[in-house]
């Protein structure tokens, strides 16, 4: 076992990356965002890490910086938050049909407004599309852990996909945390230098992001598209050598005493963990209540999702975003979809909850869940709302 | 390009969709975008190359008699060529077969 030490979750992912031995940090700072990009300049500053640290104008100019850069063959970073992701989005999407394995750590923050500078998922549902991989995290250690595997993951060669990894902002981001902090040997072995396919180079002259007539979009649209969706295996076979290396195996769908619930809650990041303590509650009243939590969001995991849940008769969606004027939160949105083909699925009841940093307690988890469970039983086939308003 | 961009399938892209035949620009067509091409009248050119100068695709080339010639080829008729020639010896006209 590594060194187990109280830390701040945004310093351990800063860690993280100079653990990673990343080349070139290119960020502008926004709450909640500032401590992660503080701490690594300061190591940069230091001389404690060989690394770029580009203090750039914009969030766009952010993530254009790791572009140009990562293209050279040099490992990148970022980190952002909430309008800061909505001014840098136009990049977002260039970067994975080029195919460049940058990492991003997101501070989740809403978007604004009214004007907000606490956490919910508004800020990364508004890129859902753009075809990054991206993790949610529940703790810290998962945030530490995950920009390892992400690196690994991207980075590999039938892979090659920037990679976004998922910290609520505050919830995560400015608490302390337990972590253990793995040997810097294990990493070197765990994660080799980048070794990319193709590269700018003078010697060796290619065009990288040339423009696709209609005659040809749609093929390098389909590449994209194939290369993420095959890429589920690759995503187990590293969480499962990170697994080996530290004890903590991940997996896509993760659930909570979920093998015999007639309900089960689903969460995306921090909330798993104060979700089961509602559920333990509930359990211990003697109902049938369990736990299943998104860690993979893209690629969907389809397969492991239905899996989990395919004995289940009620799933309670705890949405962290409004989907205006759409079918719901877009978790629940994409739950129906991965359902409906089944011949049996369970009910779906959405509620939108915590949106802008709100506490949700256990006791909130444990109100929607009987709330859901008496509207689906009366009928109510199309449950949603936001949850704790006042009328 | 070893073959036409409508004759790639998609698993045969390049990673990143990676050009890497440098310089392959020069193969591709513009000219048929234009309407109205440059003819150039001879006796009034005065050889100040302001036409090379000023034509954004480069389209325009020195010949063996000291004129500039628009290669029609890349030429896509946008007249700035004809706008600032200052003896009014390139004239835009409507693009026929040959």
């Amino acid at each position: 076992m590594g060194k187990r030490v109280g830390m701040e979750v945004s310093i351990a992912a800063a860690e993280a990356v100079r653990q990673s031995k990343v080349d070139v940090i290119s960020a502008y700072p926004i709450t909640p965002q500032t401590h992660v990009v503080e701490h690594l300049s300061e190591i940069v500053a230091n001389g404690e890490m060989d690394a770029e640290f580009f203090c750039v104008e914009s969030e766009h100019s952010a993530l254009s910086v790791c572009v140009g850069s990562e293209a050279t063959g040099a490992r990148s970073f970022t980190c952002t938050s909430s309008q800061g992701l909505a001014l840098m989005s136009e990049i977002t999407y260039i970067v994975p049909p080029l195919r460049l394995p940058i990492l991003m750590i997101l501070s989740n923050r809403t978007l604004s407004a009214p004007l907000s500078i606490w956490n919910d998922h508004s800020d990364v549902m508004s890129i859902r599309d753009c075809g990054w991989i991206q993790y949610f995290c529940e703790n810290g250690q998962e945030v530490y852990d995950h920009v390892f595997i992400g690196y690994r993951l991207g980075e590999d060669r039938d892979v090659l996909l920037p990679v976004i990894v998922n910290m609520d902002g505050f919830t995560l981001s400015h608490v302390i945390e337990p972590i253990e902090l793995i040997d810097q040997e294990k990493i070197d072995k765990f994660l080799p230098p980048y070794a990319p396919i193709y590269t700018l180079h003078p010697d060796r002259p290619v065009t990288m992001g040339a423009f696709a007539l209609p005659s040809i979009f749609a093929e390098a649209k389909k590449a994209q598209e194939v290369v993420i969706r095959s890429s589920i295996p690759k995503i187990l076979e590293v969480w499962k050598a990170f697994g080996d290396m530290t004890g903590r195996y991940y997996q896509p769908i993760e659930t909570y005493k979920a093998e015999d619930a007639e309900t089960l809650l689903l969460t995306m990041g921090s909330f798993g963990e104060t979700a089961s303590v509602a559920v333990d509650t509930m359990r211990e009243k003697g109902k049938p209540v369990g736990l299943v939590k998104i860690r993979l969001w893209r690629p969907f995991p389809f397969d492991a999702f239905k899996e989990a849940t395919r004995r289940a008769k009620r799933i309670v969606v705890i949405d962290r975003a409004v989907s205006v004027g759409g079918p719901g939160g877009p978790v629940a949105s994409e739950v129906k979809s991965a359902v409906y083909g089944e011949e049996s699925r369970p009910m779906i009841y959405d509620f939108v909850a915590g949106i802008s940093g709100r506490d949700v307690s256990p006791s909130d988890f444990i109100k929607m869940v009987e709330k859901a469970e008496i509207e689906i039983n009366e009928g109510n086939k199309e449950g949603y709302e936001i949850y704790g308003v006042r009328e | 390009m070893t073959k036409p961009e409508n004759e790639w399938t998609w698993k045969e892209l390049t990673v990143g969709n990676v050009i890497l035949e440098p310089g392959n620009a020069s193969q591709y067509r513009t000219g048929d975008w234009k309407t109205l091409m440059p003819v150039l009248d001879k006796d009034l050119c005065i050889h100040c190359g302001l036409c090379y100068i000023y034509c954004p695709d480069m389209a325009y080339n020195l010949d063996a008699d000291g004129f500039f010639i628009a290669d029609l080829f890349y030429c896509k008729g946008c007249g700035i060529c004809a706008k600032e020639c200052p003896t009014g010896a390139i004239k835009m006209v409507v693009e026929q077969e040959e």
